[in-house]
């Protein structure tokens, strides 16, 4: 694989895409799964193309370069007192908010007003022929055209090259505070996500951790209010009150992966609550697997130990119907069910009709 | 009738094919009343495969058809064209599913929005978005203009609430994307499909999301002055760290159609109104309704009305979610604008407004989602004066032309339909439509679903 090309304007983004058949872009490879294409596509880095474009609080929006990495977005935004409810994972890792779009990551904080897909506004990226398009806009309501951002988000890059990416924000909740509660199994924690997160209490973060018994669950308000509603979490189910540096210490582990195996298979899998038993029983029948089930029982991460070949985790998935993406290691791209469907391809061709980038499936 | 449409006719149950012009009266509209025409036909499909049928006999036909749900489109996006069907999916109104425990509904396009927050109610549950037609109008409508509400700043719009979607496609394909997970693999083709304007096909059965009903509400309505005043209460309670779920700004001419026509009560000698709702856990509201009262009372209201009870709150509601039917009442005909400006630029972007209807001596009201920035502009005329429509569509272009140049949008939650068709490609340039186009190709390649809208059809290009 040659040299990554590394842009550092949205000018020379294009320039770049225009300068080779075949391209695809890269962040900071945290999810490296996700270029890993044949040897004839080159690379091009988003390393350099990196900054805040415009940052206006009071509209609660910002617009930065793709290579911008996330650490870099969360300062300016706690400066003031903001932050992606979308709660990027990866950010200690060195993540770019270019690759959380093409991934289609969110963390724990995603339970509550939802993913990056909720809160992406706008792009301008260069299509397959390298156009620099603008889609979407800048202001926190808008549907003149087509929702291509959106699209954008779990694309991996195969549709079009971001270069620069519109995000709505909130301002950050006057307190925290993160409760662990202890339950017997997988199947008792499962009606622990259900009733939880149809409670009163607007949870703002409900995981499942991989021991398959341990539910973190957070709370975000007014501090006088969280103090109430944690004794009612409480009252209902046994466990703790984190202090603050040990829910900081669990929620970044999660976000980071720091539970997963190593330069093993991550894979993702979109789930519901039903199903988060029946998963857990997959870890448990293929040797020492792990599962974070995030978002109240909504999606699951899977990180498979070396010993275990892919392809069972994949036998698995379809056995229960559920679509995966695999993050990094050596599994297929697509591990779980997939469905391919004409318009995929058509759409493929309107948006890229020289095959610039590769395919989904490439 | 054609040898096509009694060919149509088959693919129906006996009758659910509408040819007779006393019949098709009732569909050459929808709520842009300035535009009529007349279908071929009017199609009523029982079931969603017939809708397949349908669609699939279209294309073999090339054969145009605009899908219609209760017609309440601002934009004209439901309004027939004159070569084609239209298909009615007021018959396709089942929940098919609701599950409690995941919190989702899965439902036919036809089913109303308000139905849907109904059906879930035993169970504490609601769908959150919420447009002021939400008794009438239709979830298929609903996505296809990705609609919004009162609640989009913190909630969001129709898009951010459909987990799946089982759509037929322009191609006759019938795809399902997405499922009842809040979390997707692979590209977004449900937040795609959303706000398409029914140029990509028709949705068969859309997942939606529930959300818990908020426990707890604190409603504050506040009279300024001026607009102004208001404008910046709005910027204040942003800078104060809260996020309510509504922040709503209604002017004196808004104020006057409500009151004529649904009796609302509001501080007298006003230039403005500001609503704003808190919601959440009681525990929550009571800490930071302190707070919003503190920031409202600073920034110098007139006066200052706290929703008590219940009533109280659906009270300052109705006078909102009617004032365009209110504004209706003062005047024969109007358009309603949809521009969107950033937020810190809204009194600035309506003293434009005041300046433009008086230059061209038409009358304007103002009700607006004033968290989202989203103007709603309604300007009303009297269509049966020579050139009066004509003034009112000039001062509408005038508006969007400023929200474009203001850096926001034509459209907040109403698409373009055919109303903004000229602003369109101001707001994106060639290339952009151009890109724009060739998806719409992908989806629909012989131009047959809901054309004219969102891009002119290519005849009536200059």
């Amino acid at each position: 694989m040659s040299i990554p090309i590394t842009p550092t304007t949205p000018a020379e983004l294009v320039e770049a895409v225009r300068s080779r058949p075949r391209v695809l872009a890269i962040g900071a490879r945290t999810k490296p799964r996700l270029s890993q294409v044949p040897d004839d596509v080159c690379l091009i880095s988003t390393g350099a193309l990196h900054g805040i474009v415009e940052y206006e609080p009071e509209e609660f929006t910002f617009t930065a370069l793709a290579g911008t990495s996330l650490r870099e977005i969360n300062q300016a935004l706690t400066e003031k007192g903001q932050y992606l409810p979308f709660d990027p994972m990866l950010v200690e890792a060195g993540a770019t908010l270019g690759g959380t779009v093409a991934a289609g990551l969110s963390g724990p904080g995603r339970f509550r007003f939802g993913g990056v897909r909720d809160f992406i506004l706008g792009v301008r990226f260069v299509d397959g022929q390298g156009r620099l398009l603008r889609m979407g806009g800048k202001v926190v309501k808008n549907c003149a055209g087509f929702d291509l951002p959106k699209f954008f988000v779990g694309s991996l890059g195969r549709y079009g090259m971001l270069a620069e990416i519109t995000f709505k924000v909130f301002p950050v909740p006057a307190s925290r505070l993160t409760l662990r509660l202890t339950t017997s199994d997988a199947e008792a924690a499962a009606k622990v996500l259900t009733e939880a997160a149809n409670s009163r209490w607007e949870l703002d973060a409900l995981d499942l951790l991989p021991d398959s018994k341990t539910v973190c669950l957070r709370l975000a308000g007014p501090a006088p209010a969280l103090e109430a509603l944690s004794c009612e979490v409480l009252a209902r189910w046994p466990g703790q009150v984190l202090s603050v540096a040990e829910a900081d210490a669990a929620w970044t582990e999660l976000r980071e992966f720091r539970w997963a195996h190593s330069g093993c298979v991550l894979v993702k899998v979109a789930i519901t609550p039903a199903v988060v038993p029946a998963l857990y029983a997959v870890a448990r029948s293929l040797e020492d697997t792990r599962i974070h089930v995030s978002a109240g029982g909504n999606v699951a991460f899977v990180s498979l130990p070396s010993s275990v070949p892919a392809a069972a985790l994949q036998e698995r998935l379809r056995a229960l119907s559920l679509p995966a993406v695999c993050l990094s290691g050596n599994a297929p791209l697509w591990c779980g069910t997939r469905t391919d469907s004409a318009i995929s391809t058509a759409v493929k061709q309107a948006l890229d009709p020289q095959n610039r980038f590769p395919g989904l499936d490439d | 009738m054609s040898d096509a449409l009694h060919r149509l006719a088959a693919l129906l149950p006996p009758d659910h094919l509408l040819t007779r012009p006393e019949h098709l009266a009732a569909y050459e509209s929808d709520a842009l009343t300035a535009f009529r025409t007349t279908p071929l036909a009017v199609a009523i499909p029982e079931t969603t495969d017939e809708v397949v049928a349908l669609v699939r006999f279209c294309h073999k036909e090339g054969l145009p058809f605009v899908a219609r749900g209760s017609g309440t489109s601002l934009s004209g996006g439901s309004l027939p064209v004159a070569d084609g069907i239209v298909i009615a999916l007021n018959r396709l109104t089942r929940i098919l599913r609701l599950d409690p425990a995941q919190r989702i509904a899965v439902v036919q396009p036809g089913v109303v929005n308000a139905q849907v927050s109904l059906a879930a109610a035993p169970h504490k549950l609601h769908f959150a978005p919420d447009p002021s037609s939400a008794l009438i109008c239709t979830i298929g409508g609903n996505v296809a203009f990705n609609s919004g509400g009162a609640h989009c700043l913190k909630y969001g719009m129709t898009a951010n609430h459909v987990l799946g979607i089982k759509a037929v496609l322009g191609t006759g394909e019938v795809v399902e994307w997405g499922g009842p997970s809040r979390e997707h693999i692979g590209p977004d083709w449900c937040g795609l499909f959303n706000g398409s304007e029914g140029l990509f096909g028709i949705a068969l059965e859309i997942t939606l999301q529930l959300l818990p009903r908020a426990e707890c509400f604190y409603t504050v309505l506040a009279g300024y002055r001026t607009l102004e005043q208001a404008g910046d209460a709005v910027s204040a309670v942003i800078a104060g760290g809260l996020l309510p779920g509504a922040i709503e700004i209604m002017d004196a001419l808004a104020l006057e159609a409500a009151v004529a026509a649904v009796h609302a009560d509001y501080p007298p000698g006003c230039e403005a109104v500001l609503i704003v709702e808190l919601e959440g856990p009681r525990e929550a509201v009571a800490v930071d309704r302190v707070r919003l009262d503190e920031i409202i009372r600073a920034s110098g209201p007139v006066e200052m009305r706290p929703a008590r009870d219940g009533e109280e709150r659906l009270a300052i509601w109705k006078g909102r979610k009617s004032a365009f039917s209110a504004v209706g009442r003062i005047s024969p005909d109007f358009i309603v604008q949809d521009g969107v400006v950033p937020r810190r630029r809204l009194g600035e972007a309506l003293r434009h407004i005041g300046k433009f209807a008086a230059e061209s001596g038409v009358r304007c009201a103002n009700v607006f989602h004033a968290g989202d920035g989203n103007l709603h502009p309604l300007i009303v005329y009297d269509g049966r004066q020579e050139g009066a429509l004509k003034r009112a569509e000039a001062l509408a272009g005038r508006i969007l032309k400023m929200c474009i140049e203001m850096g926001g949008s034509i459209t907040g939650e109403h698409g373009v339909g055919v109303e903004k068709l000229d602003y369109l490609p101001v707001m994106f340039n060639a290339e952009e439509m151009d890109c724009m186009a060739r998806l719409r190709a992908a989806f629909d390649p012989l131009t047959i679903c809901n054309p004219g809208k969102k891009f002119r059809r290519a005849e009536e290009r200059k």
